[in-house]
């Protein structure tokens, strides 16, 4: 009987564990989109394009450079972020008195565009990405499975991130303003706050944590142009389950949504690659505004 | 008010996409006064106050404060020249609590009210701190989003209808707020329709019609000018 229930955990550990993992970048990906949307009223479509550079340049920055996963998990997100200041100044920022969909299809076709490039550059059958050997100390070894460091070390990171991310857009002063500035952007410029630039900020920190979670991505998965489109499209219904821009939302569903997929793949894996969308039209039915969306 | 004008608006245009909504608007106000904007609705008031802050889609003429012309600025440097703005509709933040709201506007200027101040003006405020802005009522909102911009070192605060939708003896308190921020030596230009609340406040009134000034009239000739008032204003 117990080495029976034994056995039944051992099948099923790993895949919850695999689906927390998964939830982790969900997690990452949505809060991106969900600060950026907030924002500036776009609904990013490069964020699965970006998450693929912040992998990339991981990889360029060891392979080139000789810089380390460390330091990429520094740099990768800065230099990302810096191209995505680039495209809001010049293209974003001028969508911004049009309709949401020329924001989508502008950062459509851009994801279109820096994939395109990538795979003309490096092929698609991707690159490795050793992570480092320090990781093996995390490494959770038990009867009934056993959980590489570096997974271990990919929630915690994910989780540290969107708990800082939190705290600085409900506790801070900058927070405040970017709040208010959601709301009333116009009001916000009229008290003498240069509202254009924060929105370009934001646009830079939306795409920076999502080539963070590249970096997170890239000893696991392998560095390859259609990396993000892999991800993105589940990440667009998380957001969706969340609450278009509910920074709480987003990263609550996004974990969920990780162990909800885990779970499928034990108890039914035929259903386990449509259960996040089989909850997203069922929440769009029951609370069209997401699961912690306002109004 | 022999002394030079703070604010010198001339031949001032305004449109919203394709509607011309301001048709040469003149006026000055003098350092320390407090001046209304009267008329019915839809005369240019608040589009007067807007177009001010450069919250318009496009302007021409002549705004200067204290001898600096701001057609041409953003509204963000607009208000760094010292103009705060507190619009009808009060632009208090739900996702903000009433601390958070009140700290909001960025100081700009040396010579704003501290907290303590304001808290002694709008002891609710400090009771309610840790409320989101919404959860105030009527009053306690409006009380609010005039306290913010008295932080800010702001000379000139722009106001548009504080008293609407409020009980009368809450429109007593803000008027009583107004005389107080009048006596600390802000200037003040209020947009407003209750023209018996504006005559308990102001120095002098500015009449406007069809998105232009039309008349103007000294607090002390009020009552001399009443029928003329009348007229404009339809009460």
């Amino acid at each position: 009987m117990i080495e029976n229930l034994l056995f039944e955990l051992e099948m099923a550990a790993p895949q919850v564990i695999l689906g927390l993992v998964n939830g982790a970048f969900y997690a990452l990906l949505s809060l991106g989109l969900a600060i950026i949307f907030g924002m500036l009223n776009v609904i990013n479509f490069a964020h699965g394009a970006q998450f693929m550079m912040g992998a990339f340049v991981a990889w360029m920055l060891l392979a080139w450079a000789g810089i380390p996963y460390w330091g990429a998990l520094v740099l990768a997100p800065l230099i990302v972020g810096a191209f995505g200041v680039v495209i809001e100044r010049t293209m974003i920022a001028r969508l911004y008195k049009l309709d949401h969909l020329y924001g989508l299809l502008l950062t459509f076709g851009l994801a279109l565009i820096i994939e395109g490039v990538f795979r003309n550059g490096f092929g698609s059958s991707g690159l490795p990405y050793a992570p480092p050997a320090a990781f093996n100390a995390l490494n959770i070894d038990i009867p009934i499975m056993f959980l590489p460091g570096y997974r271990v070390w990919v929630v915690i990171a994910s989780f540290l991130v969107c708990l800082a991310t939190w705290l600085v857009i409900e506790k801070t002063k900058i927070g405040a303003y970017l709040r208010a500035a959601t709301e009333r952007p116009e009001l916000v410029q009229a008290f003498g706050v240069n509202v254009p630039r924060m929105m370009t900020l934001t646009y830079g920190a939306g795409v920076a944590l999502a080539a963070f979670a590249g970096v997170l991505a890239a000893p696991i998965y392998s560095v390859n142009p259609a990396m993000g489109a892999n991800f993105i499209i589940t990440v667009f219904a998380v957001v969706v389950i969340g609450g278009m821009g509910s920074i709480m939302g987003s990263v609550v569903t996004g974990f969920g949504l990780g162990l909800i997929e885990g779970l499928a793949r034990v108890v039914y894996p035929e259903a386990s690659a449509t259960v996040v969308f089989v909850i997203m039209a069922i929440v769009l039915l029951t609370r069209p505004a997401g699961l912690f969306g306002r109004g | 008010m022999s002394n030079a004008a703070m604010l010198e608006i001339r031949d001032l245009e305004a449109w919203y996409g394709e509607s011309h909504v301001l048709h040469g608007v003149s006026l000055d106000i003098h350092p320390g006064e407090v001046v209304t904007l009267l008329g019915r609705n839809g005369a240019g008031k608040t589009s007067t106050l807007r177009s001010m802050m450069g919250l318009v889609g496009r302007r021409s003429g002549s705004i200067k404060f204290e001898g600096r012309e701001t057609i041409g600025l953003r509204s963000d440097l607009i208000a760094r020249t010292g103009i705060a703005y507190c619009p009808e509709e009060r632009g208090i933040f739900a996702s903000l609590d009433v601390t958070e709201n009140l700290m909001l506007p960025p100081v700009i200027a040396p010579g704003g009210l501290g907290l303590d101040e304001i808290y002694t003006l709008f002891p609710n405020l400090k009771e309610r701190a840790r409320s989101p802005g919404t959860k105030l009522s009527g009053g306690e909102q409006q009380m609010l989003a005039i306290a913010r911009i008295l932080r800010t070192g702001a000379r000139l605060l722009l106001l548009d209808e504080p008293s609407e939708g409020l009980a009368p003896v809450i429109v007593q308190q803000i008027g009583a707020m107004i005389r107080e921020i009048k006596q600390r030596g802000f200037t003040v230009l209020l947009v407003e329709q209750n023209f018996r609340f504006a005559q308990t406040v102001a120095d002098r009134h500015y009449v406007m019609e069809h998105g232009r000034v039309v008349d103007m009239v000294e607090n002390g000739q009020l009552a001399s000018s009443l029928d003329r008032l009348h007229e404009y204003l339809g009460v």
